[in-house]
């Protein structure tokens, strides 16, 4: 049987393997600072729902809720182009919330920054996990 | 006024001095030499409400050995907290004289030797006579069924879960969640879904397509007991699509989804519930952190991990009860709930003993019947094992050695994978092996076993990953099953580092030359769950492997060096 890395890879244990991902700190930081005009967001405001462990991480199910906010930026830390998303709210919009499916390269952070309508920034960040999977009970 | 946390855990005081609860029962017992059924399952009922929960049988519907485990680290906060507390401290802890029969049921000290003194515990037709005498004291007592029910047995694979549907029918449950039997195919769960008598649940269950709740399985159900409202939430295993071939059930979606919980027990209040019961396969550390953040759940009844707890714990408000695995315990647990307020509990941990507890005869014919069919094939001994087997232990169990050995042996390998899986009873040294018994420790709808080549860098990975989900400190983050287990090869494991660096000093036993991660090596194992995977199926693969052998022994298994616990 002829096998590929990744076919190898994903043959072992129980699952698919899909190695850690590096923090990607410069196109990371780069994307949240040209939203943010580097201004430092504060934590809270804004919910961010995610899985904790993707069930596959070539869509992964999210979804934000800020309430109030006028636009929405979401950060894959670890992907080759951490930016994933920008929405803008219009004064009609009748709820400050999204809900989309991603595509994550590895084991990372999802962040989400929402602009509030007084010019602030707020964050939240959750760390999903894209594994092989154990073997439960 | 007393709060209700106290009055809690002044229960829980006082029933260890008295002896309401099963351990100061059991004590007794030990010192009369004097284990009656009578006295297994005497009870002063208590309350208005009666809960019964039984899960994680794995369709082993005869009585069995099972050995508990030996290692069972936690990490974090929960290190040196029950069910991470094993053996010697386990016995200290609850205040367990050794070798007493529930120092043999709930721990691994001396099993062999107690095993002969106390026999198998188990079976589907002494569960029905706990069940009956319970509901003989309180008729309208609920009966809750954790999963992990319709998978782990020769005739349970054979009929895909038709035996086992069978004979828990006829004990007539009120719910049920569920985990292993999404591996019987979404069509097929469906199928019996729908001939059910009683609801299937899981607030957690979703539409894969739509990320909405499934209408396949219901969130909660009302029951009206004892003059009280009781709302029981469904939470199947979490990490289904990762832990087992998700390709066997595309249609849905898991995860733990605390939010909707919440959602759930502040829908079932607003309807007026009195007590909300949650019935969970999420993993006791996950329930522990659950309970920590969804508020207003008065009991979780915790399956996935197989732990079997002597006494509730308390989180909070909110209180943790677990019933152990393949049939070896029921719990009681009786309620005074009033005015929307659970007021007082009395909880007894029923150790399932065979030779002591009497078998309800129409069960027994219906188990009978149920295996006829079968009768030549499970019976058949295939050979004998001189050594202990058994498999749970977070690094490596006897019977896993022995599909190791045989893996490696029957596919010419150099390494061979093993899943941490926490089923399969425990077989004496001396025992005859039938195909029941192996079956007992494989049967699965995924049993190919694969055979291919792979780096040592990549090896380390898989194991560095596996490992994560045993021992990422955050519980969420962990499936519960234990380490995959490796044959042919040894490793240091330093449990507190993180992912990927927990691993060092792989080795081949047989030349002890270091892992090199530049080179491959042949690699077999089973239970994949990537879909088309080639190879014979494990039960067939060690069955060879015990016949030629003739007689197998199982030396100690050394080559996992543990550090950072």
């Amino acid at each position: 049987m002829e096998l590929t890395r990744r076919d190898a890879m994903a043959i072992g244990a129980c699952a698919v393997v899909a190695t850690a991902v590096p923090f990607q700190a410069s196109a990371a930081t780069e994307a949240a600072m040209a939203f943010t005009g580097g201004a430092e967001p504060t934590e809270g405001g804004v919910t961010l729902t995610t899985p904790e462990i993707a069930e596959n991480g070539n869509t992964v199910p999210i979804a934000v809720d800020a309430p109030g906010a006028v636009a929405i930026i979401i950060i894959a830390e670890g992907n080759p182009d951490p930016k994933t998303a920008e929405v803008a709210f219009g004064p009609m919009a009748g709820a400050q919330s999204i809900s989309m499916r991603i595509r994550l390269a590895g084991t990372q952070n999802v962040v989400a920054i929402a602009k509030m309508a007084d010019g602030s920034f707020v964050q939240a960040s959750n760390a999903v996990k894209v594994t092989i999977g154990g073997c439960g009970g | 006024m007393i709060s209700r946390r106290d009055f809690l855990q002044a229960t829980v005081a006082a029933s260890a001095i008295y002896g309401a609860s099963g351990v100061g029962n059991w004590a007794k017992l030990a010192a009369q030499q004097a284990l009656t059924q009578d006295q297994l399952l005497n009870f002063d009922t208590f309350g208005n409400i009666t809960l019964i929960h039984i899960t994680d049988i794995h369709a082993q519907m005869k009585p069995t050995y099972f050995r508990e485990p030996e290692i069972n680290l936690g990490l974090g906060d929960v290190k040196g907290m029950p069910p991470h507390v094993t053996g010697a401290d386990f016995l200290k802890m609850f205040n367990i004289k050794p070798g007493t029969p529930e120092a043999y049921a709930l721990t691994y000290v001396d099993f062999t030797s107690l095993a002969k003194t106390y026999g198998k515990m188990g079976g589907i037709d002494r569960i029905a006579t706990v069940v009956n005498a319970i509901r003989a004291d309180r008729p309208d007592a609920l009966l809750l069924d954790g999963g992990d029910t319709w998978h782990g047995s020769y005739t349970c694979l054979k009929t895909q879960g038709q035996d086992v549907v069978n004979l828990f029918n006829r004990l007539k449950p009120d719910a049920m969640t569920f985990h292993w039997e999404f591996t019987l195919g979404s069509d097929r769960i469906r199928e019996i879904i729908e001939g059910l008598e009683f609801p299937a649940m899981g607030q957690n269950i979703y539409d894969n397509e739509w990320n909405e709740p499934s209408e396949d399985f219901v969130d909660y159900e009302f029951f009206e007991r004892g003059g009280a409202k009781i709302a029981v939430i469904g939470q199947a295993f979490p990490y289904m699509p990762i832990a087992n071939p998700g390709w066997m059930f595309p249609e849905y979606s898991f995860g733990i989804h605390d939010e909707r919980m919440q959602e759930m027990v502040d829908e079932v209040r607003a309807a007026g519930a009195d007590l909300v019961v949650c019935l969970s396969h999420n993993g006791f550390d996950v329930d522990r952190k659950m309970a920590s953040k969804v508020k207003g759940i008065d009991i979780i009844l915790t399956g996935h991990t197989h732990d079997a707890l002597p006494e509730p714990v308390l989180v909070g408000e909110t209180m943790l009860i677990a019933s152990g695995s393949n049939g070896k315990f029921v719990t009681r647990l009786d309620l005074d709930v009033r005015d929307g307020k659970l007021m007082g509990f009395r909880h007894k941990l029923i150790p399932i003993f065979s030779d002591v507890i009497a078998a309800e005869p129409e069960m027994t014919a219906a188990l009978e019947a149920e295996r006829a069919p079968f009768k030549d094939e499970l019976e058949e001994v295939i050979g004998k094992t001189d050594s202990l087997l058994y498999r749970r232990g977070n690094f490596n169990g006897t019977w896993d050695d022995l599909i190791c050995n045989a893996l490696i042996d029957e596919r010419e390998a150099d390494i061979a994978l093993s899943p941490g899986f926490r089923w399969g009873p425990s077989m004496m040294p001396g025992q005859d092996i039938t195909r029941e018994d192996l079956y007992n420790a494989t049967a699965m709808s995924y049993p190919n076993s694969y055979r291919s080549e792979m780096s040592g860098e990549q090896i380390k990975i898989i194991l560095e990953d596996v490992a994560d989900n045993l021992f990422n400190p955050d519980p969420y983050y962990q499936q519960g099953g234990d380490m995959v287990r490796v044959g042919g090869m040894g490793y240091h494991i330093d449990v507190s580092k993180p992912q990927g660096s927990r691993l060092s000093n792989m080795t081949m036993l047989k030349t002890g030359e270091a892992i090199d991660p530049a080179k491959n090596y042949v690699v077999a194992g089973w239970a994949s769950v990537r879909e088309g995977t080639e190879g014979p199926a494990i039960f067939d693969v060690v069955e060879n492997y015990i016949k030629r052998k003739g007689t197998v022994h199982v030396d100690p298994n050394k080559s996992v060096m543990v550090t950072g616990a």
